[in-house]
Parts: structure tokens; C-alpha cells; sequence
């Protein structure tokens, strides 16, 4: 490809890094930006060059999503591009798990087999993931491994986490935790509470995430560790992280899209699709989380993506698979809240570009000079309603089945090359 | 050469219980000690009279075979009656037998105890109940004192001295109490220490015992003069405090490439037994340009006669056990 122009005229310009969001153009070459920005093609795009016409609408980096399941790759890297992802990183509690240099290489060469999204892999923290040893961390990220993280698994046991946060140090490795205390969660299948009680649902604790989050800022500091809390959900635990940010802890953490834009109410008359983990919480804690991106400490936005088949959902509640799709979504549900007026845009943006690439330490998710040429072009205010039937990719499992949301990707560019046109 | 123990040097200690404490000249006293000793142990004829009569015996408490060996040489080529014993610690209450056993050897007159125990401190506690000499021959993950004198002899014999020397300390720090007695002893001396580890094995605090931390091999050696690798123990490697063997011999294991960031004439020490292909790759191990690894061993024998020789001739000391 290389040698190949296009010049992306007429559009809105969007980049969260340098805060740039005015009417310009990009030009590409090949695999790489060249150049862009408001007056690039004051006099005409080179002869040479592709034009696409953007026809006004925003033209952004690429969307990053630091935390998917892979599923069926085929089926994912679809889902991905036709949600404007060009870079995700995938969870290691895949069959078998990535905790080996083998799987590292394997999953990164399927990958760039199917020439859609980059897919980066988390390495596993302990063998098998089964919370006990610690695996090759070192090695692992010699291999491309971005991140650590026992996937839907917290690491449990305390000395465990302690010598995972002290050993990643080593080499300046990240831990990242999915935050939950086991032992208070086993058995339940949704937030405690009410509408646990009325639907004869066995509830866990909201204390159950805080727990987990206070045990391990304690443990970073400790160790001197880097650590990264997934998928916050409730008030207690945004607060206790930026309390220890306010004493200079060395963590970060994300959100996914259901825990600010959903509350335990989804969950109607036990619709499996909203069986998520962490579950689904209270209106507080979803008001908690909005108000932790707004102030950002809440650092980034995942989609958690978790596409589960159909078997696997068509079961009783207690029963059913936890987890829901949402690569299709994420710009959309995020866009919600630009559109409530919460955030402006840039911000928002910056938490599905730039924000989640550089916790990865992946050189995507901005716009720059001989940087990869991964760009979504996207119209931030048209409306459509989510069907989850009809989105692109396997699972079906959408928590957001049947929302209507604005916001529709048109066109999605990775390393130059258009891998989704909406209608296409 | 000294044929005699009871000249005018003498060093001002009943026990020798650790290196940390002593003072430069105190060290220097029992490094040219031993010094003499190197030329008699080349010699056909090995022995000397000097302990005649007197009773060293080995306590340990803990499987060895070099330094229960390189102890029970020494006291008999200096003509002491020496006795092995071994003492299982399973079973009973450590602290009652601990104590037990040392009443019961104090009461048949020993003149000098070499103890080695599993737990830190232990050697201190039964100085305290006898009315000999005691040599701790490693207590825990505490101090192991002959180790580094033995260690100190041999750079000092390559090297000419201690002082201003980058010595790097490389492996499981935590757990090893041969790197607390060299860190004591070598800072005493005005060397340099470097500590080289991943985090999980770099114990908290160890900064302020005066070392620099590094957890990368090629930083860490850079410019190093002597380089010591640490045996590292099996059951360290079964993922609480490292992944595996293979990824620890990638980062922290001696080979060529990584000591290529020491100084060219860097020299190698291992204190024994070496895991080759885990901490230090054989190849290096072999080198016999580079590797002192022998040569330690035959400056321990050297070391623990001199210890053995000033503790039990003591005149402050003697005829009081």
C-alpha cells in the first residue's frame, strides 16, 4: 500500500491530544498521516492523491478499546471496525489462556492475518489464571504482551497480588485488576440491594468492589507497583481511587459503557443480556461513575466487549453467561454523554482514543505526523436504534438492545486502508 | 610466616557472630591471618600443631557439606580434635532443643562451636549459653561471616585491595544472608556495593544498609569491578517469587552478553553450589580467565583457619571455657 495517497477533505477535524476540532483535512500516505490539519488543502489535495469527502462530518483518531473479549476473532475484528476500533486489546482468558510466549505470538499473528483492528493481548498474571503463580511476566512482554490481567478473575489472594505488583515493577510492567472480592461475590449473580430482593436474585455486596480496590491501593503503594483498575462500578470504589491519586498512589482505572449509561433496572424481567460483571448497579452509583468521568478520575472507557452465544444467554438468570457486546456501541453510548451535556466532546473522545492507548502504551489514538493512519469518520448526532440482531458480528448479546442512541460511525481507515463503510 | 598464634596479634572478639560491627582493622586482622595460611595449604605438609589439644566442633543445624567440610580441614590442619554433629530440627520445640543441645555440649568443654542454623539469630542466642568461642557458620537469612571474609580474600589477593571497588551483588537478595555479610563487609572496607534483583527478591529497607538498587543486569553492572552471583534456591522458582527458571536466566542469569556491561577484567564469584543455566550460565562459570569461583573455595579453607586459630587462642579469652 505504501505510496498510496488519500486526501480526507471537508471534514471536522477532532484530535483530544492537541485539543484540535475545527473543519481540515488529512492526508495520507500509505500506512501513515502525513500531514493534517484546518488549512492543508487551502490550495488543492495533490493530484495524485484518493479525496474522500468527508462531507463535514468529524473525522477523528481511530477508537481504542483497552479491554475486549476475543470470541471469534473474524467475528470481533468485524464488530470492531464497524464500531470505528482500529486498536483493541483482548483479555488472556482465551482457550488456551495467553499466559505462554506461544499464545502471545499466536493470538498477535491471527490478528494481522485478518488485516482489520489491531488486537494487542494481555498476558495472563498467574499461570492458567488460576490466581496461584506468577507467570512470565517478562517474558510475555517481551513478546507484545501490553498489559497483565487475570481477565473476568480477580487475583485474589493477597501475597499473590502483593509479589505480581512487586515482580511487574521489575520490568515497569501494568496489573490490571478486575475488582471484585470473590469470596463475597460467590454465589451472586447481581448487585445487592432491591430489586436483587424482589427478583429473588442472590445479590453481591457493592462493598465487594470497594474491598478489592482499597486492599490493592494499599498493595501498589507497598510494592512500589503500577496498577489499573477495570471496569469501576460504584461510588465507593471511584472514591477510594481518587483518594489514592490525592496521595500520589500510581493507579489508574476505566469504566465500560453499561455502568454510566445503565442501572440495575435493565435488568426488567430478568433479561439476560444485562447480566454483566461487575453487575449492573443502583442510579447513585451510575450517577457516581458519570460524575468520575467528568472529573477524570475515571481515566478511560472500555467497551468490554463479551460476546457470549445464544445457549449460553437462554438460560435462567442465575444461570446465564455474564457479559454483554459492546464494540458496536461504544461510541455511541459514550457520545451520550456529550449529548446530556456532561462533557464536551473532546473529553469524551479522549476517553476512547488517546487516554486508553497511552495506559496501554500503544502508539494509536491521536493524530499525528507519521503516525498510523487509523481514523473513524463519524456523525455525532445521527440517531438510530440499537437492534441487536442486526449488528455487525456473531453474539447478539447487547445490553443496549433496543436503545435508541446518536452517533454513527461512517467509515473506518486502518494503516490507510478503508475496512468500513457505513451501507457498505 | 606466623608459627605461632600467640604473638602480638589478637582480635578483641569472643565470638565471631557476624561481620556487622566489626571495624576495618578488625576485618584486615583476619584477612592477613588468613593470608598466611594460603602458602600452608599449598604445602605437601598442611599441618600445624597449633590447636593441639583443643576441641572445635561442628554444630549444624542445617544440611551443608562445603562449609561443614571447609571447617572440619581447617581444624585439623591446625591439629584440633574436631567433631561433626548434625541435628535434626524437625520434630521438637527449636528453641528448647536449641538451648538444650548447647548446655549439653558446654558441658563437655568444647573450646570452639561452629553453628549453623536455619533461623536468624539462633547462633546468637546459643553464644549466650556457653562459655566457648562461637564461629556462626550462617544463621538464617542473617549473616554468614566466613563466607565473606573468603570472599574479601579472594578479591583482595586479585585486586590488591577492597577500597573503591564496584562490586555487584546479583540474585535473590532477600533470602541470602552470604549478601548481608558481604554488603556489611564490603562497605566497612570502603568498597562499593551494587544490589541487582527483581523487586520480589530485593528486601524493603535494604537501601539504607548503604547499597544502590537495580533490577535491570545491563545498568547494574556497568563499570563493575567484581561481580557476585547468588545461588538462587529452588523453591524461590515455583511462581510466588519469580515465574520460572527460563525467564529468570533470560533477565537476571550471567552470561557473556550480560557481563559484557562490567568492567573487561570484572571478576566472577558464586558463593556455591551453582544452579548453571539459572543464576549463571556455565560457559562464564568456566571462564578460567574471569571465574574465582575455585578460588574461593580454597580461600575459605584459609579464612576458617585463621577464625578458628584467633578464637580459640584468644589470650583474653583462654582457659576460660
Amino acid at each position: 500500500m505504501a505510496g498510496t495517497k488519500t486526501a480526507y477533505i471537508n471534514a471536522r477535524l477532532l484530535d483530544p491530544t492537541s485539543g484540535l476540532d475545527s473543519p481540515g483535512g488529512v492526508l495520507t500516505d500509505g500506512e501513515t498521516i502525513t500531514d493534517f490539519g484546518p488549512k492543508l488543502f487551502n490550495k488543492k489535495p495533490p493530484k495524485e492523491a484518493e479525496v474522500v469527502d468527508c462531507g463535514g462530518k468529524c473525522l477523528a483518531p481511530g477508537l481504542v478499546d483497552m479491554r475486549i473479549e476475543i470470541g471469534n476473532l473474524a467475528a470481533t475484528v468485524g464488530a470492531a471496525v464497524s464500531g470505528g476500533v482500529t486498536s483493541a486489546v483482548c483479555l488472556p482468558n482465551t482457550d488456551p489462556a495467553i499466559d505462554d510466549m506461544s499464545v502471545v505470538e499466536f493470538v498477535a499473528r491471527r490478528a494481522r492475518k485478518q488485516g482489520m483492528a489491531k488486537i494487542y493481548p494481555y498476558g495472563a498474571v498467574t499461570k492458567g489464571l488460576a490466581g496461584k503463580e506468577l507467570a512470565e511476566l517478562g517474558l510475555l512482554a517481551e513478546s507484545g504482551a501490553v498489559a497483565f490481567s487475570d481477565g473476568v478473575h480477580a487475583v485474589a489472594d493477597t501475597q499473590v497480588m502483593r509479589r505480581a505488583l512487586s515482580y511487574a515493577s521489575t520490568f515497569g510492567l501494568m496489573i490490571v485488576q478486575h475488582p471484585e472480592d470473590p469470596s463475597l461475590a460467590a454465589g451472586g449473580v447481581v448487585t445487592a440491594g432491591e430489586t436483587a430482593t424482589r427478583l429473588g436474585l442472590f445479590g453481591i455486596p457493592t462493598e465487594a468492589e470497594v474491598i478489592m480496590v482499597e486492599r490493592d491501593l494499599r498493595l501498589c503503594e507497598l510494592t512500589g507497583g503500577r496498577l489499573h483498575i477495570a471496569h469501576v462500578s460504584t461510588g465507593a470504589a471511584i472514591e477510594a481511587v481518587r483518594r489514592g491519586k490525592d496521595r500520589g498512589v500510581n493507579v489508574t482505572c476505566d469504566t465500560a459503557p453499561p455502568y454510566f449509561a445503565l442501572n440495575e433496572t435493565a435488568i426488567g424481567d430478568y433479561r439476560t443480556f444485562a447480566k454483566l460483571s461487575p453487575p449492573l448497579r443502583s442510579e447513585d452509583d451510575r450517577q457516581t461513575v458519570v460524575q468520575g468521568l467528568k472529573d477524570g478520575t475515571i481515566d478511560a472507557i472500555a467497551s468490554d466487549h463479551t460476546p457470549r452465544d445464544e445457549e449460553s444467554k437462554r438460560l435462567p438468570f442465575a444461570q446465564a453467561a455474564p457479559g454483554g457486546i459492546g464494540l458496536n456501541t461504544l461510541l455511541a453510548i459514550s457520545l451520550e454523554l456529550h449529548h446530556n451535556g456532561h462533557m464536551d466532546l473532546l473529553d469524551v473522545l479522549k476517553l476512547i482514543t488517546s487516554s486508553p492507548a497511552d495506559l496501554m502504551g500503544l502508539k494509536a489514538g491521536r493524530l499525528e505526523k507519521d503516525g498510523p493512519a487509523d481514523l473513524v469518520l463519524f456523525d455525532p448526532d445521527e440517531g438510530w436504534k440499537v437492534d441487536a440482531d442486526a449488528l455487525p458480528g456473531k453474539a447478539q448479546n447487547s445490553p443496549f438492545d433496543g436503545r435508541p442512541v446518536q452517533g454513527r460511525v461512517l467509515r473506518t481507515v486502518i494503516d490507510g486502508r478503508t475496512v468500513f463503510e457505513c451501507g457498505q | 610466616m606466623k608459627q605461632d598464634g600467640k604473638d602480638n596479634v589478637h582480635f578483641p572478639h569472643r565470638h565471631l557472630l557476624g561481620i556487622e560491627g566489626l571495624s576495618p582493622t578488625e576485618i584486615s586482622i583476619l584477612l592477613d591471618r588468613s593470608e598466611s595460611y594460603v602458602d600452608q595449604n599449598r604445602r605437601a605438609n598442611k599441618t600445624t600443631p597449633l590447636l593441639h589439644g583443643r576441641t572445635i566442633i561442628n554444630l549444624f543445624f542445617e544440611d551443608s557439606t562445603r562449609t561443614r567440610t571447609s571447617f572440619e580441614l581447617a581444624g585439623k590442619r591446625l591439629g584440633g580434635d574436631l567433631i561433626n554433629m548434625s541435628v535434626a530440627t524437625s520434630s521438637v520445640k527449636k528453641g528448647e532443643t536449641l538451648i538444650d543441645t548447647a548446655m549439653t555440649l558446654n558441658a563437655m568443654h568444647p573450646d570452639v562451636l561452629v553453628v549453623r542454623h536455619p533461623d536468624s539469630g539462633a547462633v546468637k542466642l546459643l553464644s549466650e549459653k556457653v562459655n566457648c568461642a562461637v564461629i556462626n557458620g550462617g544463621d538464617g537469612s542473617h549473616e554468614h561471616p566466613t563466607q565473606a571474609l573468603l570472599d574479601a580474600l579472594t578479591i583482595r589477593r586479585r585486586r590488591g585491595g577492597l577500597s573503591g571497588l564496584l562490586v555487584a551483588i546479583c540474585g535473590d537478595i532477600t533470602h541470602s544472608r552470604v549478601a548481608r555479610s558481604n554488603i556489611h563487609l564490603l562497605n566497612t572496607m570502603g568498597a562499593r556495593v551494587r544490589l541487582i534483583a527483581p523487586r520480589t527478591l530485593i528486601p524493603s529497607g535494604i537501601e539504607r544498609m548503604g547499597v544502590e538498587v537495580f533490577h535491570d543486569m545491563a545498568e547494574g553492572l556497568r563499570d563493575c569491578d567484581i561481580v557476585m552471583m547468588l545461588r538462587l534456591q529452588r523453591e524461590r522458582m515455583d511462581g510466588n517469587f519469580l515465574p520460572s527458571i527460563r525467564e529468570y536466566f533470560h533477565f537476571f542469569g550471567l552470561d557473556y552478553e550480560k557481563l559484557s556491561h562490567a568492567k573487561e577484567d570484572a571478576l566472577i564469584m558464586h558463593p556455591g553450589p551453582m544452579n548453571r543455566g539459572v543464576e549463571i550460565d556455565t560457559d562464564v562459570a568456566d571462564d578460567v580467565g574471569r571465574s574465582v569461583i575455585r578460588e574461593q573455595v580454597e580461600m575459605g579453607v584459609a579464612v576458617r583457619m585463621a577464625v578458628l586459630e584467633l578464637l580459640a587462642l584468644n589470650p583474653e579469652y583462654e582457659g576460660k571455657g
